[in-house]
């Protein structure tokens, strides 16, 4: 358990001025185009919806192999991101393509059921062929102060993911401040979190650049202190490139070179990929384009 | 040589104006605006007490977000709302007309409407630097008082005026960041609705300002009663009104401000003190020390 | 926190392509004359000098050098436009007159932010994001209170004083004319102004927009030229009132010529201020305010923040912060949108700056510098810090003007406030805490005339400006800025 009383406080001000300079940052040429790819190898394409079938999950995994033939050398997405009822579909869509297979777990979105359902819910996961898991803490118990509750439950989780990579989502728009989305942090990595995430994309406020930049800021201390490098993934409202490409500027001049890759960083997302490739598409060609050259899958 | 046939001017039909936008009246009632002579001018629209309440719902829900923008924003869309007014000066006057004055007055009436929106604008990031206080209590505390707009504020315009009465009482309840609704001139209520549509073109934002025509022995009572509004300001009707107004306002402690028998196109009729009399003092208390 | 090992890499991997600002759209004369009575004239001597680009050394145009014959002549304009039209024109129509000024700078704002620039190297980001808007926001402000007088000075009359001779800095020239001219304007006075030597331009330009306002001949005179002209407006016997930003040295000069005449004052000098960060501040904000206080316009800001007091407990992780997001600063070209830190405003001044790099080290002092790469052409410093200085040291002591900082190390307030104090400065401060009661009990004790607490180089038209002790005497901006610009009568 950390000592959360060390944890620095957040000035919100100040943290909108700073977003507001990551904003005015004008990308352009080759730097535009590296970072609209960066974009594309960093997307969970994502389908979390009460109505998903597997025949919706699989044309899901077909955009995700084939995001856009007519485009030559572009890269795939990291992960497809899904229920677990689906990770046994979506394994055998995305057979033989290096494409992660991420699952929600741990009562999504909610999280509000007990820790044997969770446990359960991580395995099932993980045995159907899930290689990452995207787990959400107990708000209700964060907001209550039951910290170790919530530190022993993560460690939990954890530990049923084997070797699962586990994702931390602190579900930012109902911490209200954030100050407590810095010690949510705090407590994640301490836990033994791989990723720490912003949201489930169910509620608003999803991810939003002041969160990310102080959750960025708490991956920085964490490294300082303990050498060990954690990812981050910003989900949900993330829905044009032009933003996308500001959440990455971002995590250059907070984390620096080492972070930039889908190792270590995500966008939760789907409607962000055709966006990205539209860029791409007007950056090489010149004119601006429109979605029905797109496949929406 | 043949004579053009003469062209038939499209008549304007004037509505209301609730929440950005100029819906008719929902009792579907009107009264005819009739000139000097008798001739009709206009339907206007008999706005309703259902009229009204929706317009104050509206006000409401327009009141946070314009008193949380800056002064400096408040300010700069009333001189835009000024500029807008400038540029539309001969619809204006041309209506002032219509109704019964003479186009000298009507041209004196709408330029002086227009500096006044001015003067107002200036005022958007001065008044609370005029009326707040640091106070120097005795014990070791940082205390400060200053000027917050009381809310949603129903505004009755002077009867006698077709232009200058109603911008000189609006601009200072929204410079204060408060929302309103207004009832229009009964004798003269072309230009308000017109105003209206100068607002929609200006940045206010929907639901700022809401106007409505209509009859004061029908919506007195209910821009008074409202428990949802938080002051009324009426500038006609004798002590008879005055009294209804101040009675019916007491249900809720609705601030009252009776502002009759004022010669708005005076310069003396505009001041920060039209500010302030829609306005709170809230005063904060905070330690100093380690 | 311990210094860590494992450090962060920002340099290399994914770069920002080149962005620059357009500059196809303005323009700029091969040739100014004196803005005077309403029009350009030719400089009585016929003599110009040259505004160059700092940060490519080019030249930008010519502007003439006003002598004392030409300062007579913008005097009496001034003179004569006051006791004529303007003292007789109605307040709310020179408040109409105001309000076109502000209303054409917003209309031509990315001109002039690309021309501020060019001629005094700040980044383009700065000038379009902050400068212009501000200088537009002054004259708004101001317009306002043309026909308000009358409550702003309790139990008094607001007379105009008459001619204002005003002399304004490089840092940032067109929001310093517009700090000087829009208050006086407002009250009723006229003016003639002295922009910098070395950036001119957009001064010029204003002109032209008073020009195009309509504003009556002779109510502003924009005339160019270096100390000379500004000695000459400044001891001219036909102004009724100074205003002076720039050093100190010269504020004593001029405070020394005015003994003895009627003349009003206000001077604006330099600074040195503390920027105090506790243990229990917001970090990673006071670290950004760090940044923002010295960074910032290369440093050249009379109110920068140039000596850092740190609580030792937090010093490590403070400076290492600092450290870090020193290496994320863009030094370059003005024009490019992605720069953070642009050129230094001329060779005289980057040379001061480089031997006080040279007299911090050999006092002793550690420095450290960003390892951004910088451009050959132009006149360049890269962000700086020093540690191991104290209160004796020179680099602590003198006004650097560049983007310089010293970093110095605290234990409890009172030895913060003693040191924040211990200068004959006193323009600006900052506290970085959480505790509510301690930012007042520090901004109590703070003697300088603008505090600000978690925050940095803020500024808003409707917010006193001005100096403490050898900073300066008189307020500009607000309410309190009225005051130098009347004279009140009961």
């Amino acid at each position: 358990m950390p000592d959360l009383s060390r944890v620095p406080s957040v000035d919100e001000v100040g943290v909108n001025e700073r977003v507001a300079r990551f904003q005015s940052r004008s990308i352009k040429k080759a730097s535009k185009v590296e970072a609209l790819k960066m974009i594309l190898s960093m997307i969970d394409l994502t389908t979390l919806e009460g109505q998903d079938t597997p025949g919706k999950v699989r044309q899901l995994c077909q955009k995700a192999i084939h995001l856009h033939d007519a485009m030559p050398g572009l890269p795939h997405v990291a992960a497809v991101c899904v229920y677990p009822m689906m990770v046994g579909v979506a394994k055998e869509a995305l057979q033989g393509h290096d494409i992660n297979i991420a699952s929600v777990a741990t009562a999504f979105p909610s999280g509000m059921s007990s820790r044997e359902v969770k446990l359960d819910d991580t395995r099932m996961a993980v045995d159907a062929g899930a290689n990452e898991i995207d787990m959400v803490i107990s708000r209700g118990a964060f907001l209550a102060g039951e910290y170790a509750f919530v530190f022993d439950e993560i460690m939990a989780v954890k530990e049923a993911c084997g070797d699962a990579h586990l994702k931390v989502i602190l579900e930012t728009g109902e911490l209200g401040t954030l100050d407590r989305v810095r010690r949510a942090s705090v407590l994640a990595m301490h836990a033994g979190a791989d990723f720490i995430k912003t949201s489930t994309g169910k509620i608003q406020p999803a991810a939003t650049l002041q969160v990310t930049l102080v959750m960025l800021q708490a991956i920085k201390d964490y490294y300082y202190e303990t050498g060990r490098m954690v990812g981050m993934k910003p989900a949900g409202g993330i829905s044009n490139a032009k933003l996308a490409v500001h959440y990455l500027v971002m995590l250059r001049e907070t984390l620096g070179n080492a972070w930039m890759t889908p190792e270590w960083f995500r966008f939760g997302a789907s409607s962000l990929a055709n966006d990205a490739l539209m860029q791409l598409m007007k950056q090489s060609t010149g004119v601006y384009q429109s979605a029905d050259y797109f496949s929406k899958d | 040589m043949a004579t053009a046939a003469k062209r038939l001017p499209v008549a304007k039909t004037y509505k209301i104006f609730i929440g950005g936008k100029f819906p008719r009246t929902e009792s579907g009632r009107y009264f005819a605006l009739e000139d000097r002579k008798g001739a009709v001018i206009a339907n206007m629209c008999r706005g309703s007490r259902k009229d009204f309440r929706n317009s104050v719902v509206a006000a409401r829900q327009a009141q946070a977000a314009w008193a949380g923008a800056s002064a400096y924003l408040r300010g700069q869309i009333l001189y835009r709302i000024a500029e807008m007014l400038e540029g539309r000066k001969e619809q204006f006057i041309a209506e002032l007309v219509l109704q019964g004055n003479t186009r000298r007055a009507a041209e004196k009436e709408v330029d002086e409407s227009i500096d006044r929106l001015i003067y107002y604008a200036g005022w958007a990031d001065k008044y609370q630097q005029l009326f707040s206080a640091v106070n120097p209590v005795s014990s070791s505390h940082f205390n400060f008082s200053v000027l917050e707009p009381t809310g949603v504020v129903a505004m009755i315009a002077p009867n006698d005026s077709g232009l200058i009465g109603l911008v000189s009482n609006i601009a200072p309840i929204i410079v204060g960041g408060n929302t309103c609704v207004v009832l229009a001139s009964e004798e003269q209520p072309l230009c308000a609705v017109s105003f209206a549509e100068v607002l929609q073109a200006s940045d206010v934002p929907a639901g700022v300002v809401n106007i409505l025509t209509g009859f004061r022995s029908e919506l007195t009572e209910q821009f008074a009663s409202h428990m949802d509004v938080n002051a009324v300001v009426y500038c006609d009707g004798g002590k008879k009104a005055a009294r209804t107004i101040q009675t019916l306002a007491a249900e809720n402690i609705k601030r009252v401000v009776g502002r009759q028998r004022v010669n708005w196109m005076l310069d003396d009729a505009a001041s920060p003190y039209e500010i302030r009399d829609t306005q709170e003092v809230k005063t904060t208390w905070h330690p100093i020390g380690t | 926190m311990a210094i860590p090992e494992n450090k962060l890499a920002f340099d290399g991997g994914w770069e920002y392509a080149p962005a620059p600002e357009s500059t196809d759209h303005i323009a700029v004369k091969k040739r100014y004359g004196l803005f005077i009575d309403g029009d350009f004239v030719a400089p009585e001597k016929g003599r110009y000098f040259d505004t160059i680009n700092p940060a490519n050394e080019e030249k930008l145009s010519r502007v003439a050098v006003a002598s004392q014959s030409d300062v007579d002549k913008a005097v009496k304009a001034a003179r004569k436009a006051y006791a004529g039209p303007w003292s007789r024109m109605k307040p709310k129509e020179r408040g109409k007159y105001i309000y076109r000024i502000a209303r054409m700078m917003q209309e031509r704002a990315r001109e002039f932010a690309v021309i501020e620039s060019l001629d005094g190297g700040k980044p383009i980001r700065e000038s379009r994001d902050v400068d212009i808007p501000l200088a537009a926001a002054h004259f708004f402000y101001y317009a306002g209170w043309a026909d308000k007088l009358e409550y702003a000075f309790p139990g008094r009359t607001a007379k105009a004083l008459g001619v204002a001779g005003q002399v304004i800095p490089w840092n940032f020239p067109l929001l310093m004319a517009s700090w000087k001219i829009a208050p006086a304007l407002a009250c009723g006075n006229t003016v003639v102004l002295k922009p910098a030597e070395t950036t001119p331009l957009t001064a010029l330009k204003l002109a032209e927009v008073i020009a195009d306002a309509g504003l009556p001949d002779g109510v502003v005179n924009i005339i160019t030229g270096a100390g000379d002209t500004g000695a000459a407006i400044v001891t001219h016997p036909g102004v009724d009132k100074v205003a002076f930003t720039g050093s100190t040295n010269v504020g004593r000069i001029i405070q020394r010529a005015l003994a003895g005449t009627n003349k009003k004052y206000t001077l604006e000098l330099g600074g040195k201020a503390a920027n105090i960060i506790f243990a229990d501040a917001a970090i990673d904000q006071a670290v950004e305010g760090i940044v923002n206080g010295i960074f910032f316009n290369q440093g050249h800001v009379c109110c920068a923040g140039s000596r850092l007091f740190v609580q030792e407990s937090v010093a490590d992780e403070v400076i290492e912060k600092l450290k870090d997001r020193m290496e994320t600063l863009i030094v370059g070209d003005p024009l490019d949108k992605n720069t953070d830190i642009g050129a230094i405003n001329s060779r005289m001044q980057l040379e001061k700056i480089e031997s006080y790099l040279k007299i911090g080290q050999s006092e002793g002092g550690t420095m450290h510098q960003s390892s951004c790469a910088m451009p050959d052409k132009g006149y360049w410093c890269r962000p700086t810090i020093f540690t191991g200085v104290s209160q004796s040291s020179r680099v602590v002591q003198e006004e650097i003007f560049g983007p310089v900082l010293a970093i110095q190390t605290f234990r409890t307030y009172n030895e913060a406030l003693s040191k924040a104090n211990n200068t004959p400065y006193g323009l600006s401060g900052g506290v970085w805490t959480d505790k509510g009661s301690k930012i007042f009990k520090m901004t109590q004790g703070i003697r300088a005339g603008v505090v600000w607490a978690n925050t940095f180089n803020k500024f808003d038209p409707t917010s006193p400006f001005g100096g403490y002790k050898e900073s300066g005497v008189g307020r500009e901006g607000g309410l309190h800025g009225l005051g130098a610009y009347v004279k009140l009568e009961a």
